[in-house]
């Protein structure tokens, strides 16, 4: 008995403070001709769970430290200008809010990788609306986790690859939401490094110069409905595990070695109703397993699928394979994976007793890949009457192309 | 000259090959729309076509021509003609109708499938321009080498041989020489091998529209750096006209010396 009052007592003492504190949450407003004019001291004088409301104007502010919880809300788009000088706003605290600033003038350094944005082993932040340019790394997520990048605009302006930064960067992270972004113009749209069970939906991820989306050592990630066109290379993911990719389109990647999407050594994924249209190479797979491809479109790409070697047990089903000059490229004769109930445009078999499947299989490896593989100058060959000659007469009997690649079931209407 | 171009022509629609030829390519152009439904996807289909038959059927017609208006041709030398006019004008003749059953028998289902108002315009025309070079080109060579036997049987051989060698052969052998020399560099062979034939240059051509992204994977830099410029399209059109202008000239040369 005594001690179930004593547990009141202090449920109650608890809920005391918690609303002292809430009473106490206040709100400052900073402008260039208010009683507080600085975004940085303002910081320094409010209490934890206060709001900072930036009206519009310019603040020329860099290395600004976030180390409580606070909502820091720009009316307007204030530009906060780092000229130049570093990094402009640390989180360094949980729950933080960042709201509604137009960011800019970040500073290149290549020894610390200054960021627009850097949020350091937090929790439970908000970052959205903001609008970044003229950065070098835009939302830099170090060490955090249980976050959400929303609905953020980043514009960068790299030239080359080796001094420009990423638009938004998660290392060691977990557990974060990037939502309805836009990036463009920076090395890589979004990048994963070491960072697991991440949200990726809605973002749109263009003219970059390396990869739109990058993988590295990231298991249990999520992107969806996300949009990669004319960037470097695409997406690339690399050493991951259990990568669900859904219904994203991959468009126009283009150059000597563009791809919609890389996978190097990647495992048990799921690869389902994307689109991959009018790239150089649609899929590039190198030592991935137990891969699952479904549903996806692959409209007018120089190859569709391109395997490089060891893959194994990956399964292609009811994928549209429309117009590619190459549908299935291949380098060696072993083949462990499986086609089946794919459409193939340039299949040319019949369909006797009206199933909706061909009556004879499709053989969609040409011999022609193989000898663009090995002399890539023969591509000037391309659809010539002598290549048409030689394929047809390795699809009849196959020799060099491995015998148990084929579809065995392939549809004769398109996959709707 | 002009006079003689318009008796072949009305010749060739009487004799109502023009209206087969027109009538075939009016056909493939339904039919492939019709299976296609799509205008860009059937400029693909028909380039194959395109390649293939428009060499073929030149060869074979310019040579037939040039046997059967043999008795005319004699008759017309006995008049107080210039040679040259008497030949380049039966070419012209053969050359223009093919050309015209060509655009209209293509143009036609196109422009009814709504051509005006698809992005394929441009890829069509060129398909159009390059079928026309292609006409010119091979009508020639076959002229000249049916000028050059009496023996018909030889000519028609040679004629034939001619498409074949151009059409698949050449192929065959620029892929082995490619192959068998992997190791050095190979750009600037395979472009020079790819001028030396009229067929694989306007294949070039019109692939360099479709299939962008194939062969922009491609590593060599000069090769990227010809066919991706505006400069490397001008200098193919150049090359296929120095095609057209050989065998006229050559015609024209051979004319003037023959002794009927």
């Amino acid at each position: 008995m005594k001690l179930d009052i004593q547990h009141i007592k202090r449920i109650l003492g608890f809920a005391f403070l918690m609303g002292f504190q809430m009473g106490l949450a206040n709100t400052w407003t900073v402008c260039s001709n208010c009683e507080n004019s600085s975004i940085k001291e303002t910081i320094l004088r409010a209490a934890p769970h206060d709001t900072l409301l930036i009206e519009k104007g310019t603040y020329k502010e860099f290395e600004i430290l976030v180390d409580k919880p606070l909502v820091i809300k720009g009316i307007g788009y204030p530009i906060v200008d780092g000229e130049k000088k570093g990094e402009i706003f640390r989180i360094t605290s949980d729950d933080v809010t960042l709201d509604g600033l137009f960011v800019i003038n970040v500073g290149v350094s290549y020894t610390k990788d200054n960021a627009a944005i850097r949020v350091v082993q937090s929790k439970n932040f908000l970052i959205q609306n903001m609008v970044l340019e003229q950065l070098f790394f835009g939302i830099y997520l170090e060490k955090s986790s249980h976050g959400k990048v929303y609905h953020n605009r980043i514009i960068g302006d790299a030239v080359d690859e080796y001094n420009s930064g990423n638009g938004i960067q998660l290392w060691y992270s977990s557990d974060i939401e990037v939502t309805k972004n836009h990036v463009q113009g920076t090395r890589d749209g979004i990048y994963l490094e070491f960072s697991d069970k991440i949200t990726i939906t809605d973002n749109v991820s263009r003219d970059n110069l390396r990869y739109g989306l990058h993988f590295m050592f990231s298991d249990n990630d999520i992107y969806t409905n996300n949009l990669f066109e004319n960037n470097g290379a695409g997406v690339a993911v690399m050493f991951s595990k259990f990568i669900t990719m859904k219904n994203n389109t991959f468009r126009k990647n283009w150059g000597t070695a563009a791809y919609g999407m890389l996978l190097k050594e990647i495992n048990d994924a799921e690869i389902i109703g994307n689109t991959f249209e009018e790239n150089t190479i649609g899929i590039n797979i190198e030592g991935s397993n137990r891969i699952e491809y479904a549903n996806n479109d692959f409209i007018g790409n120089g190859w569709a699928i391109r395997v490089i070697g060891a893959c194994y047990t990956n399964s292609f089903k009811g994928n549209n394979f429309l117009y590619n000059s190459f549908d299935i490229s291949y380098n060696s004769k072993l083949n462990d994976n499986v086609f089946e109930g794919n459409f193939w445009s340039s299949y040319t078999g019949y369909d006797l007793d009206k199933d909706g499947i061909g009556d004879v299989p499709y053989r969609p490896v040409k011999l022609f890949s193989y000898v663009v593989n090995r002399t890539p100058e023969t591509i000037i060959l391309l659809r010539s009457l002598f290549m048409d000659i030689i394929d047809f007469s390795e699809r009849v009997s196959p020799v060099f192309t491995p015998d148990n690649l084929k579809d065995a079931q392939p549809l004769m209407k398109i996959r709707s | 000259m002009l006079k003689i171009l318009k008796y072949s022509f009305y010749d060739l629609i009487r004799s109502r090959w023009s209206y087969v030829y027109f009538l075939f390519y009016l056909a493939l152009g339904f039919v492939l729309l019709f299976l296609n439904n799509d205008v860009s996807k059937a400029v693909i289909t028909l380039m194959n076509v395109i390649i293939i038959l428009i060499p073929l059927i030149g060869t074979i017609f310019g040579v037939m021509y040039f046997y059967n208006s043999r008795e005319f041709t004699e008759l017309l030398l006995a008049q107080p003609i210039k040679r040259s006019s008497i030949f380049l004008g039966q070419y012209f003749g053969v050359a223009g109708s093919l050309t015209l059953s060509l655009v209209l028998g293509l143009g036609i289902p196109f422009l009814l499938y709504g051509l005006l108002r698809s992005n394929a315009i441009f890829n069509f025309s060129l398909l159009l321009v390059t079928g026309a070079f292609l006409t010119f080109i091979f009508v020639g060579l076959s002229f000249v080498i049916a000028i050059s036997n009496e023996n018909k049987i030889k000519g028609f051989g040679y004629a034939v041989l001619l498409w074949l060698f151009l059409a698949v052969v050449y192929d065959g052998l620029f892929l082995m020489s490619l192959i068998i020399f992997e190791e050095y560099p190979l750009d600037t062979f395979s472009l020079v091998a790819t001028m030396l034939n009229p067929i694989d240059l306007s294949r070039i051509l019109i692939l360099l529209k479709l299939d962008i992204s194939a062969l922009l994977g491609y590593t060599g830099a000069i090769f990227r750096k010809f066919f991706g410029t505006d400069l490397g399209f001008l200098v193919s059109m150049a090359i296929l006209l120095l095609w057209t202008l050989l065998p006229i000239l050559s015609l024209g040369y051979k004319a003037k010396r023959k002794d009927f």
